[in-house]
């Protein structure tokens, strides 16, 4: 035993990078909605970048520990605390047995992550530990955390000498998490039907900015615009959508297809989100605004590209770090 | 038997995946298209493939495109790589056959106790049940293609006297539950909200996530269905 949820959180499940390969049978992805704070979380702990780690919402999930571990926690400001003192982001933090980690305030973002080294002992549902909420399966029993959960992690290290007694201790090196995009523009590619919007529609979606409603989840977030004309063309049989698919529904409104999406759908693809940025709008929250700007493929690619060297760079720097604290 | 390749679009699903469309169109001719490139697909994989989903007319590729950009020179995109590499596995012919896919048959039992909607549709339709259920498992379907949940097969198409309009609201529809949308129909694998009009229940799994193939049906497979009684139901 490692770790056990004192009280639970809204809704706080084990995810990793996702689960491929299963789309075929109408099994979806899953996954971290934030890959990004995914990576940079198990970066910070010497994980493997795709390594399964706890996606927090607010009101999050208490934590009590219940042998010393090596943790990060990354993606949104939940103000966290372990026994009351407050704990920061992006940093590495060894916790004792007993320490209790809870989270205040939602400050920013709408997803945290911890991840803990070593990762979780849970055994992978068709070769990923990602929970996915609609088939009950994979992560902890293919559900959301509840209070009494525990997590058994995989580590052997004792971590005793890093503590030097203390109840938890900071470790003193703060990983870079803005990547040098602090635009506030979610940048889109052109979906197969956004030529079918017309040029009024087209304009409305990149000068205008769009509210996120109250239906925002790891499905999908619905947006609050007024009705959005699409020009007259033939139904949509089914297709393939993925993470980031913006469509149009039948009422003129817009839904961006986040983690947990179907893997099929019928309604016109007017947009996508690239990669680079699903991380960005995984962290926005209802009553945000998006502001969309149209890129091409390879600006799209390089960007994912220079986010992933970024993490792969912080990777390098981590473990170098850590083997000081060996 | 070998045919031409039929024509189809290429365009880009976001910058991590691509798809190849042959026409928008429920076409069990194009679906076998689909599927014999979904398997050659799958079988020669290029670097940095992830998965490749088959739909009705269209079938999707999912690709790495940091993992690709190593491999490229400067100028070049992932999607134009990917593209290529498609575009040459494309000029092989295939043979395009049904002869490896499985027959499926499917228990359902067709009583109003098991099907909101039955009734509804047999005085709308003016059919009795038995005329129903004869016409729904009069026929082998063909799984067009998985999607929607886990393990729910899009088949078709069932007779044009069975053609239904999806319901305006989806309402929660229990696990097992048969249903009729357009042509197509399936089953549920799980309690879901649904929009399909139901006109019976299975008995067996649809899914089980302990199985080592947690979905009972794939695309590309024939389904035949036939009537079992409340009895039978209760006691499957």
């Amino acid at each position: 035993m490692s770790l056990r949820i004192i009280k639970a959180g809204i809704q706080d499940t084990v995810q990793d990078f996702g689960r491929y390969g299963y789309q075929q049978a109408g099994i979806n992805p899953s996954g971290a909605m934030d890959r990004y704070a995914l990576q940079v979380a198990n970066a910070l702990v010497g994980n493997d970048l795709h390594e399964a780690v706890l996606e927090l919402h607010f009101p999050s999930s208490v934590i009590l520990f219940t042998r010393p571990l090596l943790i990060a926690i990354t993606g949104a400001d939940f103000s966290p605390s372990i026994n009351g003192e407050p704990v920061p982001l992006n940093q590495c933090i060894v916790v004792n047995k007993n320490d209790a980690l809870q989270f205040h305030r939602p400050v920013s973002g709408a997803r945290a992550c911890l991840a803990v080294q070593g990762g979780f002992k849970l055994s992978p549902w068709l070769e990923s530990q990602s929970t996915n909420l609609k088939a009950a399966a994979g992560g902890y029993e293919g559900r959301a955390l509840r209070k009494g959960d525990e997590l058994i992690c995989r580590t052997e290290r004792e971590y005793s000498k890093l503590l030097n007694g203390k109840n938890f201790r900071v470790l003193p090196w703060t990983a870079d998490h803005q990547s040098g995009d602090n635009s506030k523009e979610i940048l889109i590619l052109p979906g197969n039907e956004w030529d079918r919007l017309p040029a009024a529609s087209r304009e409305r979606f990149l000068g205008t900015p769009f509210l996120i409603t109250k239906l925002a989840d790891r499905m999908g977030f619905h947006l609050g615009n007024e009705p959005m004309d699409i020009l007259p063309g033939e139904e949509l049989v089914s297709s393939a959508v993925t993470f980031g698919t913006v469509q149009l529904l039948p009422d003129g409104k817009l839904i961006i297809l986040m983690a947990d999406h179907q893997t099929t759908g019928g309604y016109p693809r007017v947009a996508h989100v690239i990669t680079a940025h699903h991380s960005k709008l995984a962290q926005k929250r209802t009553g945000e605004a998006l502001h969309f700007r149209i890129t091409d493929l390879m600006t799209a690619e390089q960007l994912l590209q220079k986010q992933q060297q970024h993490i792969k760079q912080l990777q390098n720097a981590c473990l170098f770090k850590l083997q000081s604290y060996a | 038997m070998t045919t031409p390749t039929l024509s189809y679009q290429l365009f880009s699903l976001g910058d991590s995946a691509l798809t190849l469309d042959w026409g928008n169109r429920i076409d069990e001719a194009i679906n076998l298209e689909v599927m014999a490139r979904y398997r050659q697909f799958r079988h020669q994989q290029f670097p940095g493939f992830i998965e490749a989903v088959p739909a009705y007319s269209s079938l999707t590729v999912y690709y790495d495109p940091v993992f690709i950009r190593k491999l490229l020179p400067v100028a070049g995109t992932a999607f134009e790589y990917v593209r290529e590499r498609i575009t040459e596995m494309m000029l092989v012919d295939l043979p395009v056959t049904t002869l490896n896919s499985r027959l499926v048959r499917i228990p359902v039992c067709y009583d109003s106790s098991l099907a909101p909607d039955l009734d509804d549709i047999l005085s709308e339709k003016q059919l009795t049940a038995e005329e129903l259920i004869s016409l729904h498992t009069g026929r082998i379907y063909h799984v067009y293609m998985m999607g929607f949940l886990p393990g729910f097969a899009y088949m078709g198409e069932v007779d044009e006297q069975l053609t239904m309009a999806r319901k305006p609201r989806p309402k929660s529809t229990k696990a097992g539950s048969v249903g009729i949308a357009g042509r197509q129909t399936g089953i549920y694998p799980l309690t879901s909200p649904g929009g399909w009009q139901i006109i019976g229940m299975t008995p067996i799994e649809l899914f089980n996530r302990n199985r080592k193939d947690p979905t009972l049906l794939q695309a590309g497979d024939r389904v035949q269905f036939y009537a079992i009684d409340k009895y039978e139901f209760a006691h499957y």
